[in-house]
């Protein structure tokens, strides 16, 4: 059966205004759900006035909106509407609402790196391509509104059913506080139910006291802000003990002014305890990462005793296999993180294995032209690399999971993805050992390793165990790569960078020993960050490696040398 | 091998390899500057200054092979810092250079050099007094890589430190100097390095005369070095060090202070390295952190391995040959040079462990075994 599809152009234009009102109840019953017909249509009735108002009358328009979620009888429901008006006064503060000349709708309209406009509904969020900008007209205010939206949002915010919604309410009051606050954060006190959140709003209470015409009020602020590791109280103490121009004390009270250093005193014995953890921590990340890229090269030089400069190009095979496969999968970032894992471990394991058996293995007792080979090899990867990718840096991104930090004061926070690379490297270090010390693979490449003639005698086939150790090891370096491409850029240059450090972790740790690599990894990592601020970032390097030169000189077989027969 | 080497033991001017190398070289050095000076430039034998100046560089990187040829050829001690070396006499050289731009300089200071004035300095660093004097500024050019040479191998050999450890060792020692030359508080015009030179010894470094003059005396000091470590190896000091490589516990037991031995060696090598770095800088005109990156050094090693290690002219052939093919090959496909160089180091230690000189002398030792 034929069906005529030829419209005439007149016919489009009677359908235009009909898709525009589907796309709109379409939308409104996306975020409204089953709001009752009357109160949706109430609610519809409001939106619609925000572009026709004059600015004068939009506060009103803006004060109906705010009190219209309380009309709503069914929570959830409430909930929902509450979170569409916050999102209109949220665009409206920052300027990025607008609305279609055409039928009124509401858009959100952000500005792109390019200086494009991003156009989007506000209410569905669908992104609108084909919008010119003279068919976009912006809902202007002004100062006294923006203010007012300003409280109004964190009236809103305030008492949201999302914890950190209220927690961020409270955050942004402390930057502009004022007496106006008072009522309003007594009142979220009353409601509130979460101890931190109920802290953070005594904080802020104490602030606006510290502003008071009586002494005693400001004094007993003064000695409650005892300890508070936030920012914002470190300088309204600080301020107090200030003197001005004139040589008078801001605070005029002595009091006032001795309780105000006393509780400096305790902020600051306290950050400098948080600053502490704070470059173990870091040491440790950076220990883990030297962990991840010393590990394989402690099996692969520490164990076989080939020296492998093309190692550090194996852990940017494995920072590219990250990247081939979040370009294969964009859309699951998580999943291509987990996937690229194994797969990297294959990728750089079997080119490993390559390069055992296609150079390695003719140069057996001749270490330093094993050196200069497999030198040679990590210049024409570098080069592949550079070749298929370009030698420009590429963008892997984080899983959400990965980014962000954990926040345990504002002046303490771990980012998740130093903390996960760091469990990441324990793991990896758990299984090698594992590896190593429990299977046959491992008691073979050990049997290898310290009598290669008694092995072979044995019926250990030692060409077999010598590729399979240098796959295992490679492959580590491929997940080292994996974690390394979370933490910088993958580019051609990745492995060169970290070359000398592995070897000098291995080296510092004691050749052929695991938890030698996982100590000196560790140490050259906390050593390096406590360094840092007092040298520079550079010259801690430098004092780092000069402390390894002697090291050697004195200890030529490292922290935890092998002893006895393995040993020669 | 080892054969034709001890043949040689005596007067090594009896040694018909290192007659023809010497000679050669001194030949083709004087054809070179007499027809970029006396020839027409239209003529067919005319050689242009730009060619000169880049046969001035082979040749400095010839010395520089040398000098890692002494260590690693006769040694056995694989450096892979020497352009540690190379670059610390490059920047002697450097200063003296600088000292000289006086108030010519972009900003006409007429004692900081540019660099300095950027960065707000007022006054001369301490380290940069006395460059302005030539022979002052050689000296230190000479005397700080050598005593750093002294320090680290006195402290290395003594350890016993050797084979890999060392060379990883002496990569960190080249790589913590690139760190700390990119540094601007250095004192050492940071990233951008010593540049815009205007001349050296009151000589126009732009001149014809002077760029002939400083191949000339790059290949006179070349020809010199050579004579001297011939010297010093084929003296009964240089059979000890070739018995070092050999087997070094067994020259121990025999009596002799092995790492005294080798730190002078080192030293000695150091020396030449920082006088290739000497002629160096004047000639290509800049001196950079990049000098001190591992893989400069690393490339040093590989010139050694292509030419033929254990044979100084094996080495000079090698650092030519190569830094031919590399002007050759960056200038046609600029991507194939690593590749080109990753598989000369793969193929080299493979298939030629003795270089192309061992590749001719084993045809030789085959012939002589035949006749």
């Amino acid at each position: 059966m034929q069906v005529n599809y030829n419209y005439s152009p007149k016919q489009y234009l009677m359908l235009i205004p009909l898709l525009v009102a589907l796309i709109v109840a379409g939308a409104l019953l996306m975020s409204g759900g089953n709001v009752y017909a009357n109160e949706n249509e109430q609610l519809q009735d409001l939106i619609n006035q925000l572009p026709n108002k004059k600015l004068n009358k939009l506060e009103g328009v803006i004060s109906e909106l705010e009190t219209f979620p309380s009309s709503i009888k069914n929570e959830k429901e409430a909930d929902k509407v509450n979170k569409l008006i916050l999102k209109i006064f949220e665009n409206l503060l920052a300027g990025k609402l607008y609305y279609l000349k055409s039928d009124k709708s509401l858009l959100s309209v952000d500005k792109s790196n390019s200086s494009e406009l991003i156009i989007s509904r506000l209410i569905s969020g669908e992104q609108l391509d084909n919008i010119k900008k003279q068919d976009i007209k912006k809902i202007r205010t002004n100062n006294k509104l923006r203010k007012n939206l300003r409280k109004t949002i964190s009236r809103l915010t305030l008492f949201s059913n999302d914890p950190g919604q209220r927690r961020n309410a409270v955050l942004n009051m402390l930057d502009n506080l004022g007496s106006e606050n008072i009522e309003l954060l007594k009142t979220a006190k009353e409601k509130e139910t979460n101890k931190k959140i109920v802290g953070l709003i005594n904080t802020a209470l104490n602030l606006i006291k510290l502003d008071s015409q009586r002494a005693d009020i400001r004094l007993e602020a003064a000695l409650a802000l005892s300890g508070v590791m936030n920012p914002v109280v470190k300088n309204r103490l600080t301020d107090l003990v200030q003197k001005d121009s004139e040589g008078h004390y801001l605070e005029t009270d002595r009091k006032v002014r001795n309780a105000a250093e006393k509780s400096l005193r305790t902020i600051e014995s306290k950050s400098n305890v948080y600053n502490f953890i704070e470059k173990i921590f870091f040491g440790l990340s950076l220990g883990s990462v030297l962990l991840l890229i010393a590990i394989g090269l402690s099996i692969t030089f520490g164990v076989m005793g080939v020296i492998n400069m093309a190692h550090g190009e194996l852990i940017m095979l494995g920072a590219y296999t990250t990247y081939v496969i979040q370009q294969l999968m964009p859309n699951n970032i998580g999943m291509s993180i987990l996937l690229a894992i194994p797969a990297a471990f294959i990728v750089s394991g079997l080119v490993g294995i390559l390069i055992e058996r296609g150079v390695i293995q003719f140069l057996k007792g001749r270490p330093l032209e094993t050196l200069l080979a497999t030198f040679g090899i990590s210049l024409i990867l570098q080069q592949t690399v550079r070749s298929v990718f370009s030698p420009l840096n590429r963008q892997v991104s984080s899983p959400e999971w990965m980014s962000g930090a954990l926040e345990i004061n504002p002046v303490l926070a771990i980012t998740y993805n130093r903390l996960y690379v760091f469990i990441f490297s324990l793991l990896v270090f758990a299984v090698l050992l594992f590896i190593m010390k429990k299977t046959a693979l491992g008691l073979y490449v050990r049997a290898v390793s310290q009598n290669r003639d008694m092995a072979k005698a044995m019926g250990i086939r030692s060409e077999w165990v010598d590729a399979m150790t240098f796959g295992l090891g490679s492959g580590i370096a491929g997940v080292a790569g994996v974690a390394l491409s979370q933490l910088t850029n993958v580019g051609p240059n990745l492995g060169q960078a970290y070359i000398i450090d592995s070897f000098m972790v291995v080296v510092f740790g004691g050749v052929g020993n695991l938890w030698g690599t996982l100590v000196g990894g560790f140490t050259l990592g906390v050593a390096n960050k406590f360094l840092e601020p007092a040298a520079g970032a550079v010259l801690a390097k430098i004092i780092v490696l000069v402390f390894i030169i002697l090291f050697i000189q004195k200890f030529p077989r490292g922290l935890f040398p092998q002893k006895g027969r393995a040993a020669e | 091998m080892s054969m034709s080497r001890s043949t040689v033991f005596g007067n090594f001017f009896e040694d018909k390899n290192s007659k023809l190398f010497l000679s050669t070289l001194l030949l083709v050095t004087a054809f070179c500057a007499s027809s970029n000076l006396m020839l027409p430039k239209d003529s067919f034998f005319y050689i242009d200054t730009y060619t000169i100046t880049l046969l001035g560089k082979y040749l400095s990187f010839a010395l520089l092979a040398m000098a890692v040829d002494v260590v690693w050829g006769y040694c056995g001690i694989l450096s892979l810092g020497h352009g540690a070396f190379f670059a610390l006499g490059g920047y002697g050289m450097g200063m003296y250079l600088m000292r000289q731009i006086g108030d010519r300089g972009v900003y006409g200071d007429p004692l900081l050099p540019d660099f300095m004035v950027f960065l707000n300095w007022t006054e001369l660093p301490w380290f940069w007094y006395g460059f302005d004097s030539f022979w002052f500024a050689m000296l230190m050019a000479v005397l700080v890589p050598g005593l750093l040479a002294f320090v680290f191998g006195s402290l290395a050999f003594r350890s016993r430190v050797t084979g890999v450890y060392l060379s990883i060792m002496t990569q960190a020692l080249t790589y913590a100097l690139l760190l700390a030359f990119f540094r601007n508080e250095m004192g050492f015009g940071g990233n951008n390095g010593l540049t815009d030179f205007k001349e050296l010894l009151g000589f126009d470094l732009k001149a014809d005369n002077t760029r002939v003059s400083l191949f000339v005396i790059t290949a006179l000091i070349l020809a010199l070095a050579y004579v001297v470590s011939l010297f010093i190896l084929k003296s009964k000091y240089g059979r000890v060090i070739v018995a070092i490589r050999d087997a070094e516990p067994r020259v121990r037991f025999v009596g002799y202070k092995t790492e005294r031995y080798k730190v002078w060696l080192f030293v000695y090598s150091s020396i030449l390295a920082a006088i290739a770095g000497i002629l160096y800088v004047p000639q290509v005109g800049i001196i950079n952190p990049g000098e001190f990156s591992p893989l400069n050094s690393i490339e040093i090693v590989v010139w050694v391995a292509v030419g033929g290690r254990g044979l100084l002219y094996g080495a000079v052939l090698g650092a030519i040959l190569i830094n031919f093919a590399k002007s050759q090959f960056t200038g046609l496909f600029p991507e194939a040079w690593l590749f080109a160089l990753g598989a000369l180091f793969v193929g080299v230690t493979l298939f030629l462990p003795d270089g192309i000189v061992g590749l001719f002398q084993k045809k030789e030792t085959a012939n002589d075994n035949a006749g």
